[in-house]
């Protein structure tokens, strides 16, 4: 499996300009990570949607990279979206999703069948032009600078090291996190949108 | 017979509108009554079609292409709406974007008494979530989308049209 913290650092340095949207518990640790901030979108959630809003902005956005890290159970709330993105078929948009098996948040009880599926074959029988799998760091990381490079739409299923949290929600620490609102208004100036 | 012919919906009338609103992507999910009007709007090469896979998706895919500057459209029919509730919560209303919902009306109509759950919901359904609403049944009552969609920009937020012909203007005849 693959520690959160390391993916991301090794992903930054292929970032380039990409618009980069993250989901999850594991998407916490981009924070450490990025060095373009206004180019970080934070699309929110709704049982899912954040990847469909990520497949609204890279076909809103055509001339931009788009880049999702998006998380299993998220994508197994609306796993039709998977249809709809190889239907459209943004060149521009990489999918990666972080899979740690589990619903982390609300205790780490595991999704549904969990430890079998296999989220990059659903992906590329959909349409992806790619699919991807990595369960270790040095195989990621050799690798994601290239897959950055390729025609999207393309997939890239990670195993994640799981961070389950148990305590109420109202006594967990909090990471100061920047609003929906503000990541939309900095990243609509950074592009000239008005 | 001429009379009942002149109180439909055309969908060319919806195109008009929406290219007069300035709309640049229709986010839909087909269904059988709305196949010509869906045929029409490939047709138009200022305006792409994005078939969803679920309702839901529709709220999230127009936001991210209004962050993106484009004017999205969610086309979807009463029963969609009803299963995309969290969607429009979280993706719609609190994102703070304008926004036109055009509705298929199922089950709805002027006469008589409604029996379809779908059309009995609908509005109820609308009140709970806060979304204003039009009822645009004939061509007569197209402008009221335009109007409906300077409110959606007025006040960042959805509006919806129910589309009270949905079994006779929208399909080919």
């Amino acid at each position: 499996m693959i520690n959160a913290d390391d993916m991301f650092r090794a992903f930054e340095p292929h970032r380039e300009d990409a618009v980069v949207i993250v989901t999850g518990t594991a998407g916490k640790h981009w924070a450490d990570h990025t060095t373009k901030q206004n180019r970080d979108l934070n699309m929110g959630g709704a049982m899912g949607h954040t990847t469909s809003a990520a497949l609204g902005l890279a076909l809103g956005l055509p001339d931009e990279k788009v880049v999702l890290f998006d998380s299993e159970g998220s994508l197994l709330m609306n796993l039709g979206i998977i249809a709809t993105i190889s239907g459209q078929a943004p060149k521009n948009f990489l999918h990666l999703l972080m899979d740690n098996e589990c619903y982390a948040t609300t205790g780490g009880q595991p999704v549904p069948n969990a430890q079998d599926i296999n989220y990059a074959g659903m992906a590329k029988e959909a349409g992806y032009t790619a699919a991807y799998s990595f369960d270790n760091i040095e195989d990621f990381a050799t690798n994601i600078g290239n897959i950055m490079q390729e025609t999207g739409p393309v997939f890239v299923a990670m195993k994640i090291v799981p961070e389950v949290e148990n305590e109420p929600i109202g006594q967990r620490t909090r990471r100061p996190t920047r609003s929906r609102a503000e990541t939309i208004r900095t990243l609509r100036e950074e592009l000239g949108i008005s | 017979m001429v009379n009942q012919q002149a109180a439909l919906l055309k969908p060319e009338t919806l195109i008009d509108e929406f290219k007069k609103i300035g709309v640049t992507h229709i986010v839909t999910i087909p269904d059988s009554e709305t196949n010509y009007l869906y045929e029409l709007m490939q047709e138009q090469d200022w305006l792409s079609v994005v078939p969803a896979s679920r309702e839901g998706e529709t709220f999230a895919i127009a936001l991210g292409l209004s962050v993106g500057g484009k004017v999205p459209v969610c086309l979807i029919q009463n029963t969609g709406m009803m299963e995309s509730g969290d969607s429009i919560r979280g993706m719609a209303l609190d994102a703070g974007f304008p926004l036109l919902m055009v509705v298929g009306y199922r089950g709805w109509n002027r006469h008589g008494v409604i029996t379809d759950t779908a059309a009995q919901y609908t509005e109820p359904f609308l009140n709970a979530m806060g979304v204003n609403y039009y009822l645009v049944e004939t061509d007569e009552d197209a402008e009221r989308i335009s109007i409906a969609y300077e409110e959606a920009k007025k006040n960042k937020r959805p509006v919806a049209i129910l589309v009270g012909d949905e079994y006779h203007g929208f399909n080919r005849v």
